[in-house]
């Protein structure tokens, strides 16, 4: 198992070197001064020259590279060329608003999902199968900024049951009625996901052997469902919902527009406005981090999931 | 048996037997292709230009010029939403055109020779897989200028691995079938295997998952709109619809639902469309029906 | 008269197949007595299986049928509610099934497996359970019962995975314990262990056994009467040495002429075809010796010399090697035109790769192959590509050999075409040809591989691999996937096409019965190497090797006379071929006991055989 890990930790360095090295030369090879971009067309000669010397684009590529790879590994990740604060500080400040939605809206997936999708299979070609099916299906067909916006047009603006503007909180309740509206939104479109792979996943193992071997020795149906058979489909869910984690995170962006919500999608939106392109550099990295640190816990579920893996 | 395991004319009369058996497949393809009807003959149906603005009549609801109202600027709703579908439609099959024509090479490649060269370009993949489409699709159109064929490029890009995984399992499937290994041992040479012997065997499933991909590929264009980084103002997008309406929500939300509706109709269409296609063409599925 | 434990009166079992029910086990009726153990035989699509999973209800209720009576000492398990026929299995009846690798659930211990069926029909809480579970680990001699106990089943063998199905069964003393093929996927070492468990278990037990298998060698060796089935119908029912003695049915005849029996040869110098058996009558042709074909004057076809073929297992950080399988080591041996040199050996023992190494499918470590005298390792593409024309490959599964998307024609004219042999017209009737020439019609070209059956597409590969006018075909198995009296056909026509063409065939098989039949010389393969190779009356008369005399001692032989021989129980398991890296083989040397006849000198790991 350690051997395991320590590969896929080496892997995880891989990638975000090789996603460190892709964002500093788009950066400079993409057509267009990145000063002129910042400053936009009117800018005079002058002022570039000096945002070219603010952004250190002067000096020698080799050496921009080593320090931006230097400053990366110490958490310089440069200053927010809009707010002037540092990019780590900007990005610590929203990154916990990210975390609890996604957690949120990943809990309520799963808590929704899991038992459908076992429904639905056991229930195969019957009416709650073909039920759950369309209801997936069209869950997962929801753009979310559409699904947001029906939400708080109906629970905020018509209802007035949540608030419009989910950044207030005053004390656990409103914490709470703010989580709510966003977590439901991205948490149903997550539901849609896991019960159609916990659905197939499922078909899948109750026709394999083990499982008539179970019902030859008699255990209950009950047992057979949800110990025999839903621990074996559990694997690939937890590889698929590692896969979907892109899905969420796009998702989640256009969550926080539509709930006014502070987040790293609210973040990287402003900067792609702003021009503010060493935010953006962060963002980049930021994101391949949150990547990788969910890819290596899908790793480690996987393997406890599943004891074959610590053959490896 | 497996799908893989039937020849061409019995496969598609199978395949039919099993989309005629999920009837939700047939409303899925027929919605969509009256969305495609809709969008091309858009300049002969539309009522008004989509984007001449009438200042005295914004905000008007329903009537017999404008039958889905007027937005902001007075422009008729229901002829935007018309020529926004050829936007959205265009970009989507474009780029998934695309996305699968590069993925689907660069899987059957890794998965046809193996060993290094697939580990390295899958784990390639895998990480492009797991990094958040949208946000990519969003760097690259904002480097790059929201223009038509950026756009393209940046949902392409995003879709290439997810096309190369499709290509890669099955091709590996195939390739330690006897028949292939028949094939090396008759003298035969890796293109002539490759494209003649193993691409008609897992074409199907790369077309299903086109489907698939599509549905989300529009997904994806109106989102970006949504954003901002679509096509620039005042040509119409089903995204860029959204995000007017979306900014006057408090007073006149009912701007974004019709656009909104357009793209989950489309995009729930396809997905009905290919999920009925999926399960006529899954080997471990069929026969069971 | 003692009432039987099992009685099944008039079965029918249907399944729906596009709307449409079709029967697929027809009034089928049998008893079985207390202690009594009945095979049910027949070949696939015989309804067997089908007869077991009805008897237990284990069929998809959705799609199946099952009517008529099956009484377990006098209830009628068709009767019960689901509830009550819960209680029934694992408990009354128990079941093993075929495929060992599979049938047990990989992300649960063993010992928690079998501690299952105690906890829900006997009540026990986990730690009594398991206490008993680890007891009938011993019984079913799983070695080092105590410390796997806890493992899962990924760390097991297939031989001690049906151990575990086995204890799992014998849990809450069933009545009947239904086997339903549990020795097919195994090896025939193996397959002797678990058939010799079974006998010993069910007399301590005093358990009845239905065996269901469609080896003959099985049945005569485990059962006291025996059911033949064939397509859905019972055609004979009697005691197992009736049945072989004297069998009544045309269908019985002909199933027990296409089984080769073991020692049968003796005194014959050449192989001999399978005796034609007319399924309607079940009158019998004589079979005859084949001619003599081998070209023994003439420079040998194919010579191997110190062949070696090793595999890399990578793993760790840096996905170093860690190990390596030794898949074949240090092999030689020569083969005429006109010979069949048969490579038997168990799984993993390196057969399957020697063939795919001579025609260089995986690329060759070390050693020398000469074919027609020239040295394949020092040919270019091209070279590489001319002589694959002249060496060619069957394999095992007729299903997966043929592209299911090109017609047959399509299919038979593309290495010709491919290799610039002839035009397109002329292709097409060189293909007529080859479908005449092995037995079907050339009117089929038309037709896509899903339209033929096993048999018939194992003809159709024959015919692919004659296309280009090989002279050595390697056939990995060739007939191992085909039913009995199909496999009779196949080996049939491969004799006339070797006696036509002169043919030369590297035949790898594990099918040692059938290898008897069909080979002129034998080499043995154990762990990569070939310990034993001499012509094969010597290697079956005058066996050397230790491993040699254990492989033929574990085949089973029709013949219940025999039935009363015991082979003592063992538990050893096959080895495996992977080494750490640095293992260095050891260099072994040959004695030669008579001419052409070579054995390896056992080394220091047989002294306790």
């Amino acid at each position: 198992m350690s051997a395991f890990i320590v590969k896929r930790l080496g892997f995880a360095v891989i990638t975000l070197w090789a996603v460190l090295t892709l964002v500093f030369f788009i950066v400079r090879v993409v057509p267009g001064d990145p000063a002129q971009v910042v400053l936009g067309d009117q800018a005079t000669a002058d002022a570039i020259a000096a945002m070219r010397v603010r952004l250190g684009l002067d000096r020698p590529l080799v050496l921009q590279y080593a320090e931006f790879l230097f400053g990366a590994l110490r958490g310089d990740w440069g200053i927010s060329l809009v707010t002037g604060r540092p990019v780590l500080v900007e990005v610590m400040d929203v990154l916990p608003w990210t975390l609890e939605l996604t957690v949120a809206s990943l809990f309520i997936g799963a808590i929704i999902g899991i038992p459908l999708g076992v429904w639905a299979a056991v229930n195969r070609n019957r009416i709650p199968d073909y039920v759950t099916r369309l209801a997936s299906l069209l869950g997962l067909s929801f753009p979310a900024f559409v699904s947001g916006i029906l939400l708080l047009i109906l629970f905020a603006i018509q209802l007035r049951w949540f608030p419009v503007i989910s950044a207030q909180a005053e004390g656990v309740g409103g914490w709470l009625r703010a989580l709510a509206l966003p977590a439901f939104n991205l948490g149903l479109i997550m539901a849609a996901y896991i019960t159609r792979v916990t659905r197939s996943a499922m078909l899948e193992v109750l026709s394999e052997d083990f499982v008539r071997t179970a019902r030859a020795k008699g255990v209950p149906w009950r047992v057979v469902v949800w110990r025999h058979a839903l621990r074996n489909a559990l694997i690939p869910v937890i590889t698929i919902v590692g896969l979907y984690l892109g899905v969420l995170i796009g998702n989640s962006v256009l969550t926080e527009i539509v709930f006014n919500r502070p987040g790293l999608g609210k973040l990287i939106v402003g900067a792609l406005n702003q021009r503010d392109y060493t935010m953006l550099q962060g963002m980049m990295v930021i994101y391949t981090l949150v990547v990788i640190v969910v890819n290596l816990l899908t790793d480690l579920a996987y393997g406890a999931a599943d004891p074959r893996v610590k053959l490896k | 048996m497996s799908a893989t395991a039937r020849p061409r004319n019995a496969a598609i009369a199978a395949t039919i037997r099993a989309f005629n058996a999920n009837k939700t497949s047939w409303f899925g393809l027929g919605v969509f292709i009256l969305v495609v009807a809709l969008a091309i003959l858009a300049p002969w149906i539309a009522p008004n230009d989509p984007i001449e603005q009438d200042i005295f009549s914004k905000l008007q609801g329903p009537s017999s010029t404008y039958p889905l109202g007027t937005d902001y600027f007075g422009r008729c709703i229901l002829s935007r939403l018309l020529y926004g579908a050829r936007y959205s439609l265009l970009i989507g099959v474009v780029s998934t055109l695309a996305a699968m024509l590069i993925g689907s090479t660069i899987g059957i490649l890794a998965g046809w020779h193996g060993g290094r060269f697939d580990v390295i370009v899958m784990q390639a993949m895998d990480v492009m897989l797991a990094f958040p489409a949208l946000i990519l699709g969003l760097i690259i159109v904002a480097v790059l200028g929201p223009t038509l064929t950026n756009i393209i490029v940046a949902i392409a890009f995003t879709s290439i691995p997810a096309f190369a995984r499709i290509a890669r399992a099955p091709t590996i499937s195939v390739k330690e079938r006897e028949y292939v290994e028949a094939c090396r041992a008759l003298g035969f040479s890796d293109a002539r295997i490759m494209f003649l012997h193993i691409l008609p065997n897992i074409f199907a499933e790369i077309l299903v998952m086109s489907s698939l991909w599509l549905a989300s590929a529009i997904r994806t264009e109106a989102s970006l709109a949504f954003i901002g980084l679509g096509l620039k103002p005042p040509t119409p997008t089903w995204g860029g619809m959204i995000r007017e309406g979306f900014e006057n929500i408090l007073d006149s939300y009912w701007l974004a639902l019709a656009p909104g509706t357009a793209i989950l109709v489309v995009v729930f269409a396809l997905n009905l469309l290919g999920d009925g296609l999926r399960d006529a063409v899954d080997p471990k599925l069929k026969g069971e029906q | 008269m003692i009432p039987p434990v099992l009685s099944i009166q008039g079965l029918t079992t249907s399944f729906r197949v596009d709307g449409v029910w079709r029967p697929v086990v027809e009034n089928l009726s049998f008893d079985v007595g207390p202690r009594e153990t009945v095979a049910i035989v027949g070949e696939s699509g015989s309804g067997k299986s089908v007869t077991a999973l009805s008897t237990m209800r284990l069929l998809p209720a959705a799609n199946s049928r099952v009517e008529g009576r099956i009484l377990l000492q006098g209830r009628d398990l068709l009767a019960l509610p689901e509830a009550e026929m819960r209680q029934v299995r694992g408990n009354d009846v128990a079941m093993i099934f075929q495929e060992p690798m599979t049938s047990l659930n990989p992300v649960l211990t063993v010992g928690f497996q079998v501690a299952e069926a105690l906890v829900y029909h006997r009540g026990m809480n986990q730690a009594a359970a398991e206490a008993e579970a680890l007891r009938l680990f011993e019984r079913v001699r799983i070695p080092a019962a105590r410390s796997r106990f806890h493992e899962y089943p990924h760390r097991f063998s297939g031989g001690m995975r049906q151990r575990v199905m086995i204890a799992m069964a014998l849990a809450c003393k069933p009545k009947l314990l239904i086997a339903d093929e549990p020795t097919t996927a195994l090896d025939v070492t193996i397959q002797a262990q678990i058939l010799e468990l079974v006998k010993m278990l069910q007399e301590e037990e005093g358990m009845s056994v239905l065996f269901i298998t469609h080896d003959m060698g099985v049945v005569a060796e485990i059962a006291d009467r025996t059911v033949v089935m064939y397509k859905g119908l019972a055609v004979e029912e009697g005691p197992t040495a009736e049945v072989f003695r004297a069998p009544r049915a045309p269908y019985t005849r002909a199933l027990l002429s296409a089984v080769p029996e073991l020692g049968s040869m003796a005194g014959r110098a050449r192989p001999m075809r399978f005796p034609v058996v007319d399924i309607v009558t079940g009158g019998s042709d004589q079979p005859v010796e084949v001619p003599d074909t081998v070209a023994a004057a003439e420079r040998p076809l194919l010579e191997v010399s110190n062949l070696v073929t090793r595999f890399d297992i990578r793993g760790g950080i840096l996905s170093r090697v860690t190990g390596r399988v030794h898949a074949v080591e240090s092999v030689s041996f020569s083969l005429h035109a006109g010979e069949t040199l048969a490579l038997v050996g168990e799984s993993g023992c390196g057969k399957s790769t020697t063939g795919r190494s001579i025609l260089r499918l995986v690329p060759p470590s070390a050693g020398r192959i000469m074919f027609e005298g020239k040295d394949i390792a020092s040919l270019g593409r091209t070279g590489l590509r001319a002589m694959r024309r002249r060496m060619q490959m069957i394999f095992q599964d007729p299903f997966a050999s043929l592209n299911p998307r090109r017609t047959v024609g399509a299919a038979l004219a593309e290495p010709i075409t491919v290799h610039g042999l002839a035009g397109k017209a002329e292709a097409r009737e060189r293909v007529a040809e080859l479908l005449r020439k092995v037995g079907l019609s050339p009117d089929m070209a038309s037709r896509y591989p899903h339209e033929f059956s096993g048999g018939q597409r194992q003809r159709l590969c024959i015919a692919r691999a004659l296309a280009l006018e090989p002279r050595l075909i390697v056939a990995d198995e060739a007939v191992s996937a085909l039913d009995v009296s199909i496999k009779a056909q196949v080996l049939n026509l491969m004799l006339d096409l070797q006696a036509e063409l002169g043919l030369a065939y590297l035949f790898i098989s594990h099918d040692i019965a059938v290898v008897e039949r069909v080979s002129h010389r034998i080499a043995v393969m154990y762990m990569g190497e070939v310990v034993e190779i001499g012509p094969r009356a010597a290697i079956f008369e005058a066996p050397q090797h230790p491993y040699t005399k254990r492989l033929m001692a574990a085949v089973p032989v029709p013949d219940p006379a025999r039935r009363a021989m015991r082979r003592g129980l063992s538990n050893d398991e096959i080895r495996s071929p992977v080494r750490a890296p640095d293992f260095v083989p050891p260099v072994r040397t040959y004695r030669e006991v008579a001419p052409g006849h070579v054995v390896q000198v056992a080394g220091e790991e047989w002294d306790r055989a």
